[in-house]
């Protein structure tokens, strides 16, 4: 699956351990995410889509 | 925001179930080695002693059990994975091996009577490995 949280995330200046702090995950775990090593649950794709404001599908879209 | 805050508030958290467990795990060795070498060290031919260091090493063992299952709980969900996969992977060996290791008793392939504790460290080795190769995988 593929996402823009790295780009998300540099355009609000945020380190991987302030999102992570938000998502309240680990920062290896949103380092995870953000090489598309690990996708994440239904419930932290709500989660990381309210801290952007943006919807689900445009952070994360399926590749297939 | 505070650049170290989630390393703090996730590091925080998961030390303090990381070090319920290791307490947990401690008390559950050490009584069972009382159980395994008192009756020959520090007591003999007292059954109720030998029957009380049982049941104290169980007891530490069902506190070890939740404290590993608040452990678990204590991860976020990769992290849950990575042990799911490695628990996966080392029930499976632990399995296989271990019905082999049972079947090279039996038909008397080996020299020796078949020992559990050789089990345990193959399970032991087995899953640390696989956490290992986890963690590395998603990395």
């Amino acid at each position: 699956m593929k996402n823009y949280l790295k780009q998300l995330r540099a355009q609000r200046q945020w380190t991987q351990a302030q999102l992570a702090e938000q998502l309240d995950v680990s920062r290896q775990t949103v380092n995870a995410i953000e090489t598309g090593k690990f996708d994440p649950s239904l419930p932290l794709a709500f989660k990381a889509a309210r801290i952007f404001g943006l919807t689900i599908e445009e952070i994360f879209q399926d590749e297939a | 925001m505070n650049k170290n805050s989630n390393d703090n508030r996730w590091q925080r958290k998961l030390a303090s179930s990381t070090s319920q467990l290791a307490r947990w795990t401690l008390a559950w060795v050490l009584t069972m080695a009382l159980a395994t070498f008192g009756p020959l060290f520090l007591w003999t031919d007292q059954a109720l002693w030998t029957l009380g260091a049982i049941v104290l090493n169980t007891l530490m063992g069902l506190g070890m059990i939740l404290a590993s299952i608040k452990h678990l709980q204590s991860l976020d969900e990769m992290q849950q994975r990575i042990q799911l996969e490695a628990m996966g992977l080392t029930l499976g060996v632990v399995l296989v091996i271990g019905m082999s290791y049972s079947n090279l008793d039996i038909s008397n392939l080996i020299p020796m009577d078949a020992e559990i504790s050789i089990l345990v460290m193959i399970m032991g080795l087995t899953f640390m490995t696989a956490l290992f190769f986890g963690a590395k995988r998603y990395k």
